[in-house]
C-alpha cells in the first residue's frame, strides 16, 4: 500500500483557510482590467489606481483559500509510480493539470518523469517507439478531447503494431465542474468511444479507489499478449479535490501481477514439430516473432536446428541478417512454412494483380499440397472495424498463442524427433542455403556499387557511410528502411534484439520522426548510439520532436532521408496517369516537396540541435557523419540533411 | 497521407535472358536526361538509373533500344506500360541513349566503403 498523508518532500501545500493577502486582487478583476487597458490605449504606462491602491494598503475582506495537503492527484501519481513507468510524455492540458502538478512536485518528477512535447501524436509515437527497446510501456497524458483527437492516428499505429501504449485522458465528467467554454468543450460523455476501435481497454473511472483498480488492470491488459494501447480517464474533479477524510485510510494500490504469455497447446505443437521435423524444404516466416531478445534467441535456435531458412517480413529484429538462414529459401518450393505472429499471412503467400493491371485477381504462391502452420497471438484477440487483420489465411495447423512464448516447446520437441539421418538432411539443406545466402551479399554489394557516386546521393551510399562509422560501436537503428530500399538491412551486421525496431504498425505517417526520439530515449541510459534515416514527408508532421530530444537531451542522429517528395504517393500518381495515358509529366503536382525547399539543417538549428547540410556530394558526407556523431557522443541529438535519391 | 506497404508501382526494363539484336542508339543523351526526369522513370529507376527496391536497375542498360521501347510498352512486370500517347518511339531512344551514356561503376573491391562489407 502506498498511501500517504504526508506533506511532500517539496514542502507543498499545508491545508490553509483564512485570510490571505495575496488573494484579495483575485477576486475584483474586471474594475482593475478595464483601468489598465484604458491607460494601455492611451500609450501611457499603467499607474495604479485608486481603487487598486486601496486594496493593497488596507487590510482585506475575509475570504477563503483552498490549499490541500491531499488533492486526489497525489494519489493518482502514486498508483502510476507503482506501475513502474520511466517517463510520461504529455503536451501540457487543462484537464490533466491537476496530475502533471502532481507528478512533478509530489511525485518529484522521477519515475516518471514528464517529457515535454509539442504534439500529442508526437507523444504516443514516442511511445511507441520506446517500448520496442525498452519493452515495457511509456505513459501519455492528453486532453481527452482535442488531445485525444491528435493521438488517435498514432494510438492506431502501436495497436496495429501490438504495442502497449498506456494512455492517460483527463476530463470534466461532472458538467457543473466545467469553468468556462474552454471547459465545456475539452470535455466529453465518453472520451475512449474515439479509440475504442483500436485500443484493448479503457474506463472512466468515477472513485479514487476505483482509478487504482482500473488503472492497474489497464497495465496488466495492455502487457498481456497480443499487446495493445489502452486508455484510462483521470477526472479532473478526482484530481484536482482533496481526498474526502473518510477515504485517507481506505486508499489502497492493488498488487500488479502480470499474465505470464499464452504458449501453444502442446499437443498442437507436438503436431507442429512432427510437420517440421519431416519437411524437406519447411520456410520459417517471421512477423513480430521476437517481443523480446529471447525471442530472436529461441528463433535462432529453431532455424539451425532444422536448418530452415527464415524469411523475415521485418516487423521486429527477429533474425540475424548475416546468418546463412536469412532471407533464403523459396515459399513456391515449401512443403511446410511455420509462420509467427504474421500478420499479413494472405500477403506472405498469396499474390494479387499489381496496381499497373485491370481488375483483381489472385494466385496462390505454395504448393498445393503444402502445409502452413500458424503460431499467433492475434487469434486470441481481434476487433472488427479496422481492417488491419488482413485477409483470412487458410492454414492447417492454426496455433492461437504467444509466438515467443511457444517457441521453446517447439524447439525440445523438435529436438525428440531429429534422428541422425534428419540431421545430415538438414546439413545438407543448410549448406544450399549458405551458399545462397553468401550470392545474395555478393549481389547486393555490387547493387549497391551503382549510382554510388551520384548526387542527389544513394541510399546504399548513405548506409554504407553509415555502417563505415557505426561497425565498432554500440548502435541501435531507430527507423523504418523500408523508403531507404532496405539497404541498411542489406549491408549491415544487425545481431542484437534493439538494433532494429520494424515500422509503423499501420503506416500512419509523422511516425518515424517522435517513435525514433522515443526509442532513442530507451536507448540513452544503455549508452547506445541511436540512428534515425528520417523521411522528409514525415519529418513534417510534427517537427517540434526535434525540440524535444534538444531539451531532453536525447542522444540521437538523424540522417534526413531528404527525396523532397511524399515519394510512394508520387509513384502511384505516376502509374495512374499511366494509366489514363496523360500528363505523366505532372505527377509530382501534390506529391513533391519544393519550391519551396526545405532546410533541415536550419530547422534543426531553430529547434536547437546540432545540424549540418544540405548535403548533395556523397564526398561530404563521411565527415558530417563524423561530425555529428561527436555530438550524439557527448549526449545531445544532432541531424544532417542529405539531398538523396528517392528510394 | 496513409501509405501501403508493398510496393508495386514499377519493375524491370530489362529482363534477363531476353537476347535482342544489339544496335546503336541514335538518339540524344542529353534530351534523354532530361526525359528520364521530366517524365518520371528516375521516380522508380534513380537518377541514375541504378535500380531500387521499387523500379530494376536500368543504368546502363543490358537491353537494346527497340528492346527498351517494347518492354516499355507491354511491360510484364509491376511497371506501367507508357503508350505512344505519352511517350514517342524517338523520347524513349533519347531516353536509352542517355542510359547508355551512364557509366558502369567500379568494381565492389575498388570501392573501399562496400569491400569492407564483404
Amino acid at each position: 500500500m502506498a498511501r500517504s498523508d504526508k506533506t511532500s518532500k517539496t514542502g507543498r501545500r499545508g491545508f490553509l483557510k483564512g485570510a490571505a493577502a495575496g488573494a484579495a486582487a483575485l477576486v475584483a478583476k474586471p474594475p482593475l482590467a478595464e483601468a489598465q487597458q484604458a491607460q494601455a490605449q492611451k500609450g501611457v504606462t499603467p499607474q495604479p489606481s485608486a481603487v487598486q491602491a486601496a486594496r493593497e494598503t488596507t487590510p482585506p475582506p475575509h475570504v477563503d483559500v483552498y490549499t490541500t495537503d491531499r488533492p486526489g492527484s497525489d494519489f493518482m501519481a502514486e498508483v502510476i509510480k507503482s506501475l513502474g513507468f520511466e517517463y510520461v510524455a504529455a503536451n501540457p492540458g487543462s484537464s490533466f493539470r491537476g496530475l502533471h502538478e502532481s507528478l512533478i512536485n509530489f511525485g518529484a518528477n522521477k519515475d516518471p518523469e514528464l517529457l515535454t512535447c509539442c504534439h500529442e501524436e508526437s507523444s504516443v509515437a514516442m511511445a511507441h517507439g520506446y517500448f520496442k527497446v525498452e519493452g515495457k510501456p511509456m505513459m501519455v497524458m492528453a486532453h481527452g478531447t482535442v488531445g485525444l483527437q491528435h493521438a488517435s492516428m498514432a494510438i492506431y499505429n502501436a495497436y496495429a503494431d501490438r504495442v502497449p501504449v498506456y494512455v492517460l485522458l483527463g476530463n470534466i465528467q461532472d458538467e457543473t465542474w466545467r469553468r468556462s467554454d474552454v471547459e465545456w468543450a475539452h470535455s466529453v460523455q465518453d472520451c475512449a468511444s474515439m479509440v475504442r476501435d483500436y485500443t484493448k481497454w479503457d474506463d472512466a473511472p468515477i472513485s479514487l479507489p476505483h482509478f487504482a483498480e482500473s488503472a492497474v488492470r489497464a497495465y496488466k491488459i495492455a502487457m498481456t499478449p497480443p499487446m495493445e494501447p489502452v486508455v484510462i480517464v483521470a477526472d479532473a474533479v478526482l484530481q484536482e479535490e482533496p481526498v474526502p477524510d473518510a477515504d485517507r485510510g481506505k486508499l489502497r494500490i492493488p498488487k500488479l501481477s502480470l499474465s505470464t504469455p499464452p504458449s501453444g497447446d502442446s499437443a498442437a505443437i507436438a503436431e507442429a514439430a512432427k510437420m517440421l521435423v519431416a519437411a524437406e524444404n519447411p520456410v520459417i516466416i517471421a512477423g513480430r516473432a521476437a517481443r523480446t531478445p529471447a525471442g530472436l534467441t529461441s528463433l535462432v535456435e529453431l532455424a539451425e536446428l532444422l536448418q530452415a531458412p527464415v524469411q523475415d517480413r521485418r516487423f521486429r529484429m527477429n533474425f540475424p541478417t548475416r546468418h546463412p538462414l536469412f532471407g533464403g529459401g523459396n515459399i513456391a518450393d515449401a512443403d511446410v512454412i511455420l509462420a509467427l505472429e504474421v500478420p499479413d499471412l494472405w500477403n506472405a503467400t498469396n499474390s494479387m494483380t499489381p496496381i499497373n493491371r485491370f481488375g483483381m485477381e489472385t494466385k496462390r504462391l505454395t504448393k498445393s499440397n503444402s502445409k502452413l502452420i500458424h503460431i499467433f497471438a492475434g487469434d486470441l484477440y481481434s476487433k472488427s472495424n479496422y481492417q488491419d487483420f488482413g485477409r483470412y489465411a487458410e492454414v492447417d495447423l492454426s496455433i492461437a498463442a504467444d509466438a515467443e512464448a511457444s517457441m521453446p516447446e517447439l524447439i525440445e520437441a523438435c529436438k525428440k524427433l531429429i534422428t541422425a539421418d534428419r540431421k545430415r538432411a538438414f546439413a545438407d539443406r543448410g549448406a544450399k542455403l549458405g551458399e545462397a545466402a553468401r550470392k545474395t551479399r555478393e549481389s547486393d554489394l555490387e547493387k549497391a556499387s551503382y549510382g554510388f557516386d551520384a548526387s542527389p546521393i544513394s541510399t546504399a551510399r548513405v548506409s554504407a557511410e553509415l555502417w563505415n562509422q557505426l561497425k565498432g560501436e554500440d548502435w541501435s537503428l531507430v527507423s523504418d528502411v523500408t523508403f531507404f530500399s532496405f539497404w541498411p538491412l542489406r549491408l549491415w551486421d544487425f545481431t542484437k534484439y534493439y538494433q532494429y525496431l520494424g515500422g509503423h504498425g499501420a503506416y500512419g505517417i509523422g511516425y518515424g520522426a517522435p517513435a525514433a526520439v522515443g526509442a532513442a530515449l530507451a536507448n540513452r541510459k544503455h549508452g547506445r548510439i541511436s540512428v534515425n534515416i528520417q523521411c522528409d514527408g514525415d519529418m513534417n508532421y510534427a517537427p517540434g520532436v526535434l525540440w524535444t530530444a534538444a531539451h531532453h537531451k536525447i542522444p540521437l542522429l538523424t540522417i534526413m532521408h531528404n527525396n523532397r517528395a511524399y515519394h510512394q504517393e508520387l509513384m502511384y500518381v505516376q502509374d495512374m496517369a499511366a494509366r489514363a495515358q496523360r500528363g505523366i509529366d505532372r505527377a509530382t503536382i501534390g506529391t513533391a516537396i519544393t519550391d519551396p525547399n526545405i532546410d533541415y539543417a536550419m530547422m534543426a538549428k531553430a529547434y536547437g540541435m546540432y545540424s549540418a547540410g544540405p548535403i548533395s556530394d556523397p564526398k561530404d558526407l563521411g565527415p558530417a557523419i563524423k561530425a555529428a556523431l561527436q555530438v550524439v557522443k557527448r549526449g545531445e541529438p544532432a541531424l544532417i540533411d542529405v539531398l538523396t535519391q528517392p528510394r | 497521407m496513409k501509405i501501403i506497404p508493398i510496393l508495386v508501382i514499377a519493375a524491370a526494363f530489362l529482363l534477363a535472358g531476353v537476347a535482342l539484336p544489339q544496335t546503336p542508339a541514335t538518339g540524344d543523351a542529353a534530351k534523354g536526361k532530361a526525359l528520364f526526369l521530366k517524365d518520371g522513370c528516375y521516380e522508380c529507376h534513380g537518377y541514375v538509373g541504378q535500380g531500387t527496391k521499387d523500379g530494376a536497375r536500368i543504368g546502363p542498360p543490358v537491353l537494346n533500344a527497340q528492346g527498351l521501347i517494347r518492354y516499355v510498352r507491354r511491360p510484364s512486370g509491376a511497371m506501367p506500360a507508357f503508350t505512344e500517347k505519352v511517350i514517342t518511339d524517338a523520347e524513349l531512344t533519347d531516353i536509352y541513349t542517355y542510359l547508355k551514356s551512364i557509366p558502369a561503376p567500379k568494381a565492389v573491391k575498388d570501392i573501399p566503403l562496400l569491400d569492407q562489407l564483404k
